[in-house]
């Protein structure tokens, strides 16, 4: 290529206080530059652009790994659709004007997710935590409830035995039947095959094994979706073994932290784990730049990525990591969320005045064919002023009327003080990373704002975690390994 | 926010200011008493804990780096959040970075909590042929926004003790905690999640 890539440049360190940098070359010419010029100037490993919470952890994974990393967005915050709005934001954000109403308190106590979601507390996004120590940026606390919704009543999602014989979800011999199959799912193991009484999981179906424990309908229907997490029915005819596995992981997951779901969520609300990564990754020698307009991904003829064009400055890399909203030519819709945010003065009615807590809403209770969510935190995990709640209604949109297709969710609710309604499109990307160097994030586009949001309509992290880490091996050539982490992660109170 | 019991605080402490105004070196000094000429950017390490005993507790802070991401402003509101103590550096030999420390003040009365503490430290006084910044013009402006002043060295240690001292002794004592705290996950295994375990 060039002459210039001959030449052999030794750049010394300065003291960091220093804007320059010492450069040399040919041991006889030296010269300074400055370092927020060598800032575009250099060539990255990676360019990120956007700061949604799955940028935000492989930014912080590659960090680590040792990659050049340079993590820009256009935005002036962190965490894009995954960040916490305040109450200004929020009535910018879907009434048009700066101007809640007083009544609501503080602006500045309000941090309303955009994409509200609980943590498994056993699960993935758990494990990627303590891998990388950014847990020791965050607070978190145990989600108060897990409520299935079932005969137009609300229930506590029973996920032992013990629970099992309880629950007025069941008739008396069917709770009898439950609790024997979760004495087989707790007491599954892969490396023990006597745990397995002669069943394959990897063959059987889990329609067979539940019709070999004579679960009624109503059982499979809180079982597969409260607490295997599956968000329609097609898991029936799959092999058993993931079901299996899922139930585990809400046991084990309700068991860590003995509150009364398997749920954690951090104070201050989801927009706190974007941030969080987003410092490990600087920790590690990531450059940080917000407010960046544009972020145009330049190609070469071959139609590679090389580069990030903004504000008439390109820098270089080697690959590109976004979410679709940068790279729109080169991702595909797959469905749309409907979604309502709700601000009240009092719990979810019939859930034990849970705090915070989450209530499934089966598609088959509804007649859907994808399953309903409520969420509802409030200002025992730092998201509201005192007194105040606020509740959100998901689901995989069927219509373009989401006011009509959440209603039986949203008069679950109650009186709301406020409430907002919004559809978002889903995306996925649909390039040959291997051609164009580019790695793009599963994620949604809001139809009407010109947004764009990062996730599925489900209301648990795994699947996230899922896409992360398969890029991360696209990226790296690696696998990371988590397994290690699971079996010591625990808590400890703040003193 | 700074958390109590039996005399024991927890205070976080974050550092402000701009690049090159000695912001790692001063910790680096108080937490290993260690100062480099040469200190590149900090990497892998952003994060001390260090305790000091006052006359009537022990306040353990939790000193929070920039990590690089002031550089291009892209601090994080969780950088200020709950913070119970700022440092503002600068660099008495630049102007630049007086200007701009005032500015991260600033910053802070809009993002931090009104009952911080707030101490405005001009670093490099071991520099004073190199002066550009008077301690007079510094310490009007420090008692005019509320902050303590000081004039440090992370080279020579000059006062670099002294400022965190400060700190503590101003730390509000019995804080009343607003909310009970959360939890921070560890990587450790807890005997209670194994009982919990055994169910049947």
């Amino acid at each position: 290529m060039g002459p210039a890539e001959d030449l052999f440049f030794t750049v010394y360190k300065l003291p960091i206080y220093s804007p320059w940098l010492l450069v040399s070359y040919s041991s006889t010419t030296t010269f300074y530059v400055s370092k927020s010029y060598l800032i575009m100037d250099v060539e990255y490993d990676v360019i990120v652009l956007g700061t949604g919470l799955k940028e935000c952890i492989l930014s912080g994974l590659l960090s680590v790994d040792g990659l050049k990393v340079l993590h820009m967005d256009r935005n002036d915050y962190y965490g894009g659709e995954s960040s916490s709005l305040n109450l200004v934001q929020l009535w910018k954000r879907f009434r048009g004007d700066n101007k809640p109403p007083e009544q609501l308190g503080s602006s500045k106590e309000y941090n309303v997710d955009m994409i509200p979601k609980f943590m498994m507390a056993n699960g993935a996004l758990v494990r990627v935590l303590i891998h990388t120590d950014v847990t020791k940026y965050l607070n978190f606390k145990a989600v108060d409830g897990s409520f299935v919704y079932n005969k137009s009543k609300i229930y506590k999602v029973p996920a032992t035995d013990v629970e099992a014989l309880k629950s007025p979800l069941m008739g008396l011999f069917e709770k009898r039947r439950a609790r024997k199959f979760f004495i087989y799912v707790q007491d599954y193991e892969d490396n023990d095959p006597k745990s397995h009484e002669g069943l394959d999981l990897t063959k059987v179906k889990a329609r067979d094994i539940i019709s070999k424990y004579g679960l009624d309908d109503n059982t499979v229907d809180f079982i597969g979706h409260a607490l295997a997490l599956h968000i329609d029915d097609s898991y029936l005819d799959e092999p058993a073994l993931d079901f299996i596995k899922r139930m585990k992981l809400y046991a084990e997951s309700l068991a860590r932290f003995e509150g009364g779901s398997p749920y954690i969520y951090p104070l201050y609300g989801l927009g706190e784990l974007p941030q969080a990564f987003a410092r490990l990754s600087a920790v590690y020698g990531g450059t940080y730049m917000l407010n960046k307009p544009e972020c145009k991904v330049e190609f070469d003829a071959n139609g590679k990525a090389f580069g990030v064009t903004s504000e008439g400055e390109t820098a270089k890399c080697k690959k590109v990591v976004c979410d679709p909203s940068y790279l729109p030519d080169k991702v595909k819709k797959v469905g749309k969320v409907a979604r309502a945010i709700c601000i009240m003065s009092h719990p979810i009615p019939e859930t034990s005045e849970s705090h915070s807590v989450q209530v499934i809403l089966p598609q088959k209770q509804l007649g859907r064919k994808s399953d309903m969510y409520l969420f509802c935190c409030s200002y025992t995990h730092n998201v509201a002023p005192k007194g105040k709640y606020i509740a959100f209604v998901s689901t995989e949109a069927e219509t373009d009327q989401p006011e009509a297709e959440l209603k039986p969710g949203i008069e679950l609710l109650g009186p709301v003080d406020e409430i907002f309604y919004e559809i978002y499109d889903r995306y996925e990307p649909i390039n040959n990373h291997d051609e164009d160097h580019c790695f793009i994030s599963e994620a949604s586009f809001l139809s009407f704002l010109y947004y764009y949001v990062s996730y599925d309509g489900t209301t648990h992290f795994e699947s996230t975690v899922q896409d992360v880490l398969a890029m991360y091996s696209k990226i790296t050539g690696k696998v990371l390994d988590l397994s290690v982490d699971l079996s010591a992660a625990s808590a400890a109170a703040e003193e | 926010m700074a958390t109590t019991g039996n005399n024991n605080l927890n205070a976080k402490l974050v550092l402000l200011g701009d690049m090159g105004a000695g912001k790692s070196s001063l910790v680096l000094r108080f937490v290993k008493g260690q100062f480099l000429e040469f200190q590149e950017s900090t990497i892998g390490a952003a994060f001390f804990s260090q305790t000091l005993a006052v006359n009537d507790a022990t306040v353990k802070f939790e000193i929070w780096d920039t990590a690089g991401q002031e550089r291009y402003h892209s601090l994080a509101p969780m950088y200020y959040r709950g913070a119970a103590a700022a440092i503002i550096v600068y660099d008495i030999t630049s102007t630049e970075s007086f200007t701009r420390a005032k500015k991260w003040v600033q910053e802070l009365q809009k993002q931090g909590n009104p009952s911080m503490v707030m101490a405005f430290a001009g670093n490099k006084a071991d520099l004073e042929e190199k002066r550009k910044v008077t301690a007079e013009e510094a310490r009007l402006y420090a008692e005019e926004n509320g902050l303590f002043f000081m004039e440090t060295s992370a080279k020579n240690a000059t006062n670099v003790n002294d400022v965190f001292y400060e700190i503590a002794r101003r730390l509000p004592r019995a804080q009343p905690s607003q909310n009970p705290a959360g939890m921070v996950l560890v990587d450790r295994p807890a005997d209670r999640s194994q009982a919990a375990k055994c169910c049947s």
